[in-house]
């Protein structure tokens, strides 16, 4: 067995045992990486040298240390939209091509606490705005089940160098699937939080409202080892929750008998992809077998969630990227004109289509004359659709649904079609919406051999309810253990 | 037509906190350029504001001295437009749920009072400064300070029911005094730390409906504020007099040409598309804090003058000036503490210090002379110890030197010479000396008491107890 087909937690249990040295595990990740990379580009910046010293501080602190963090020597990636200090962030941006953050995001801070070896920024929609990473500003990624395939969107690179087992687990990033969806397509194990579970700062914002930073990993006790990590109340982020992080991998493994489970009719719409919705239902057989109660739910405002977010998160969008003006740091275009030409040089220049398009949306359902119909309404839709969560909370501990309509998807098929590409997060978006925590993971393949993720909601702060129901599918099922053919 | 003004002023208070509304930077002011700044002001991608909860305290001490009402619940918004001072693109301030709501400020004009009502005070960060130019390393390139980003502002927001120039500046110099009171803000006007911008309109007087509206800005001097505003009226009534209308606009105060040009027209106003901050939970203010907060705040100007009217017997006019600021009026009483004559230690603060205070363009906070000081100046005179135009005479020594008046009449030999057996002494020599004038101003030549004194005076440099002197000279001529 090669070192890089480890999990996190099976790296974990080497190093803890002296068996391998963080350097060797390091250095087998980054041979992985040059043996596959040309063909997925899952990353924007690779750092290797620092990764390499890092390593070895962390053989270092373990040989003095009697007491190591989980996560001490373990090699990861990170999502280029997370702030990391004198590391180049892109958020996948020509805006931002050449910014070098002065500070590192609280979730950076944690890890490096732990001891953590950073292998480098992954690829990823810009801005976080998509569902494929088409849009962003340094190329494609490519899906390690089949190269002629989107890895999904925006955390893609994460997902993609995690199915390729370039890294032991990554960091992403989701405003509205952009964890699960990628999860999904590449067969991986991903988690978006609660909102306020894992501080904002240092996440570079696309929807303030909305984002929140989770694990992708290999299994579920992976994301249980990293959500732990990177989970707690943080001064530097008002809309962090002030509540004690569980001890997520312990509580894990406490079974999932008994647990009520609600299956939404609404998440299974005409048109959905046959095989998704096989694998899904087959899922909730097993969840029954396992000794969960099923039943069927109903999230009667479901059909308007991806309506009400192309308003809100487009709102925020166009208020939090006007910071790219060209001042401050990044692209700066404009030369020697007026004010007015730099402004337009550098936005016309820095931004994609996709994110133009969406700070279009945004400000125009913030202007004058339309904030009510359009803004205003969203954000009483987006109360509408959490009351349907806490409805069907009061009866079901879990609810479980399809993460996508479709498996991943060609690349160039969406592209030229946002409102296609917009309805593949159709699932995951209420959750977002809502603010509850979503895990999502592998749970079988299509004929062409295409994972296939299903969906677990949860209540507010309820991370521990989703990972057991994951956690006791994953020892129940094989499809994790299938590895992607790249 | 006669027409009445219809004003109401929009004030920005700078807060005087330590520290940034969103972040934890220094407010000082006057350090280099950029040199106050982090993340969170410079809006870097990815950084998140928290408000300073000092600041929310400064705000709710304002608003309870106005007599608001403080909202259990408020919420910050951004207000969004580009410019290069600003660097997140967008202000957080408070729009739809601002912290404070429906208070008052009472002001006296022409002897009356008047009440005019606050209709809002919110809070909001500063912007930064920007440079153009000549003095600069290109001079074709703007340069921007960012250390005045994230400064801590109240926005107090007046209604329109201020009806004449000398009402909005009698209004902005009782609220000047009302934030120096509550040493929530500096009050300075020139420096920028209290701006003001005014609505004025003109309607016919006793009409209901009201008449098109300018807003007026640049305003940074109390005399400004009722100049421009003076000349804003007299421009729009020359215009409804030739049945012209009045254009809705944003208009500067040009102070050296001392008129109002246009700046932009409402076409060009800007669409702010507020929302609610996402990045900033709802502030939630505890009744409890509120009450601790009210239980703290200083006795207010109008209290203090009532107080000072009965409490030393001292006239109106005379309260309403020492209790002007509070620095002032606690000098006042530690005067008064050692020098208990209220109406005496008023009158040398009111004449000889302010006078000087004046020239100075000095605050009472440093004033070179300290009460104890002036009180200890106001014990010489009445123990005799030192003349009243003598006093005057220290007092401006102690102005210029810090030092105490028993030390300057000590080391200048200044005090009166009042003793009986030092004066008895000169008066001899006097008349010694004067055989031939003693001898004629006993015969009847009375007129030369004059000019003993004179000598007298002139032996002691002027030093001499003029009464007592003359008590005892005449004595002295007396006795054979």
């Amino acid at each position: 067995m090669d070192l890089w087909e480890l999990s996190l937690h099976e790296a974990r249990e080497l190093l803890h045992k002296g068996e391998i040295s963080s350097r060797q595990l390091t250095e087998v990740f980054f041979q992985r990486i040059e043996a596959v990379e040309p063909r997925i580009h899952a990353f924007i910046t690779l750092t290797k040298e620092s990764a390499l010293a890092e390593a070895d501080q962390a053989d270092d602190r373990r040989r003095r240390e009697a007491a190591a963090p989980p996560l001490l020597g373990i090699p990861l990636a990170i999502k280029d939209l997370i702030s990391t200090r004198g590391v180049k962030t892109t958020c996948g941006s020509r805006i931002l091509h050449n910014y070098v953050p002065p500070y590192d995001a609280t979730a950076m801070v944690k890890l490096r606490a732990q001891g953590a070896v950073f292998l480098g920024k992954t690829n990823m929609d810009e801005f976080a705005m998509g569902s494929s990473t088409e849009t962003s500003h340094f190329g494609i990624s490519r899906n390690p089940w089949d190269l002629q395939r989107v890895p999904g969107g925006s955390s893609g690179g994460s997902a993609a160098c995690v199915a390729a087992r370039q890294c032991s687990a990554a960091l992403g990033s989701d405003t509205g699937g952009s964890i699960r969806q990628p999860a999904a397509f590449c067969g991986i194990v991903g988690l978006k939080p609660t909102y306020g579970r894992v501080s904002r700062y240092g996440l570079v914002a696309y929807a303030s409202s909305l984002d929140q930073i989770g694990p992708m990993t290999r299994e579920v006790r992976d994301t249980a080892i990293l959500l732990e990590a990177i989970s707690g109340h943080d001064p530097r982020d008002s809309t962090s929750a002030p509540f004690p992080v569980p001890p997520y991998e312990s509580e894990m493994v406490r079974g999932a008998a008994g647990l009520r489970v609600g299956i939404p009719k609404e998440y299974f719409v005409a048109g959905m992809d046959r095989e998704v919705e096989e694998a899904v239902r087959n899922s909730v057989e097993t969840l029954e077998q396992l000794g969960m109660q099923v039943s069927e739910v109903s999230l009667p405002h479901t059909e308007y969630a991806v309506a009400t977010y192309y308003l809100l998160a487009t709102a925020e969008a166009s208020s939090n990227l006007a910071r790219y003006d060209g001042v401050k740091y990044g692209l700066r275009g404009g030369g020697d004109g007026d004010l007015p030409t730099m402004y337009m040089q550098t936005r016309s220049a820095g931004f994609g289509i996709e994110v133009k398009r969406r700070i279009m949306l945004g400000t125009y359902a913030l202007s004058a004359g339309y904030y009510d119909a359009y803004y205003l309404k969203a954000q009483k839709v987006r109360t509408l659709i959490k009351e349907d969560f806490d409805q069907v909370f009061q009866t079901v501990d879990v609810i479980a649904t399809p993460t996508a309509p479709m498996a991943a998807f060609k690349l160039g098929e969406k592209i030229g079609d946002p409102l296609q590409m917009y309805l593949s997060d159709i699932f995951t978006i209420p959750v977002n919406l809502a603010g509850l925590p979503g895990l999502v993971l592998p749970c079988g393949f299509t004929a062409a051999g295409l994972p296939v993720g299903l969906q677990l909601i949860g209540r507010p702060f309820e991370e521990t309810v989703l990972l057991r129901a994951g956690y006791a599918f994953e020892q129940a099922t094989e499809w994790h253990e299938k590895p992607a053919p790249v | 037509m006669k027409y009445e003004a219809v004003i109401g002023l929009e004030v920005h208070a700078q807060l005087s906190t330590n520290s940034k509304v969103f972040c934890t930077c220094s407010t000082r002011f006057g350090a280099p350029p950029n040199s106050q700044t982090c993340p969170v002001c410079i809006g870097m991608p990815g950084a998140l504001p928290v408000l300073n909860r000092k600041i929310v305290e400064f705000t709710i001490k304002a608003a309870l001295a106005t007599h608001c009402t403080i909202a259990p619940l408020s919420q910050f918004a951004r207000k969004n437009y580009f410019y290069p001072d600003l660097p997140k693109g967008y202000q957080i301030s408070q729009y739809e749920l601002p912290l404070a709501t429906r208070g008052y400020l009472e002001i006296d004009i022409a002897g009356e009072s008047k009440q005019i009502g606050i209709h809002r005070i919110h809070m909001e960060e500063d912007a930064g400064k920007l440079f153009h130019g000549e003095n600069l390393g290109d001079p074709r390139s703007s340069y921007v300070d960012l250390n005045r980003c994230g400064v801590p502002l109240i926005e107090i927001v007046s209604e329109p029911e201020i009806h004449s120039p000398e009402e909005a500046r009698a209004y902005m110099t009782k609220l000047r005094d009302l934030l120096r009171y509550l040493e929530v803000c500096d009050g300075n006007m020139e420096e920028g730390s209290l701006r003001c911008d005014a609505n004025v309109s003109l309607k016919p007087v006793g009409a209901t409906e009201l008449g098109v509206k300018t807003e007026v800005k640049n305003m940074n001097s109390f005399r400004f504020v009722q100049k421009a505003l003076e000349y804003e009226m007299e421009r729009q009534q020359r215009l409804l007099e030739q049945g012209q209308t009045i254009v809705q606009e944003t208009r500067l105060w040009d102070s050296a040409r001392g008129i109002t040009l246009s700046m932009r027209s409402k076409e060009e106003a800007h669409d702010y598309r507020y929302f609610p901050e996402p990045d900033l939970v709802p502030l939630v203010v505890d009744p409890a804090w509120i009450e601790k907060i009210r239980a703290s705040l200083p006795e207010l100007p109008d209290a203090k003058k009532a107080r000072f009217i009965s409490q030393y017997g001292i006239p109106e006019y005379d309260a309403g000036i020492l209790t002007a600021s509070k620095a002032l009026a606690d000098y006042f009483e530690g005067c008064v503490r050692i020098h208990p004559e209220p109406k005496i230690v008023g009158n040398w603060i009111m004449g000889e210090l302010l006078r000087e205070m004046n020239k100075d363009d000095r605050e009472i906070e440093d004033c070179p002379v300290t009460p104890e000081h002036l009180a200890e100046l106001l014990t010489l005179i009445e123990e005799g110890t030192i003349s009243g135009k003598m006093a005057k005479e220290i007092f401006t020594e102690m102005y210029g030197s810090r030092r105490s008046p028993r030390e300057i009449v000590t080391e200048k030999g200044m005090a009166q010479i009042s003793d009986e057996r030092a004066l008895d002494e000169v008066i001899s020599r006097v008349i010694s000396d004067n055989p031939d004038q003693v001898a004629a101003y006993r015969q009847g030549k009375e007129k030369l008491f004059g000019f003993f004194v004179g000598q007298i005076m002139k032996a002691t440099k002027g030093q001499a107890n003029p009464q007592r002197v003359s008590e005892l000279l005449r004595r002295r001529l007396q006795v054979q």
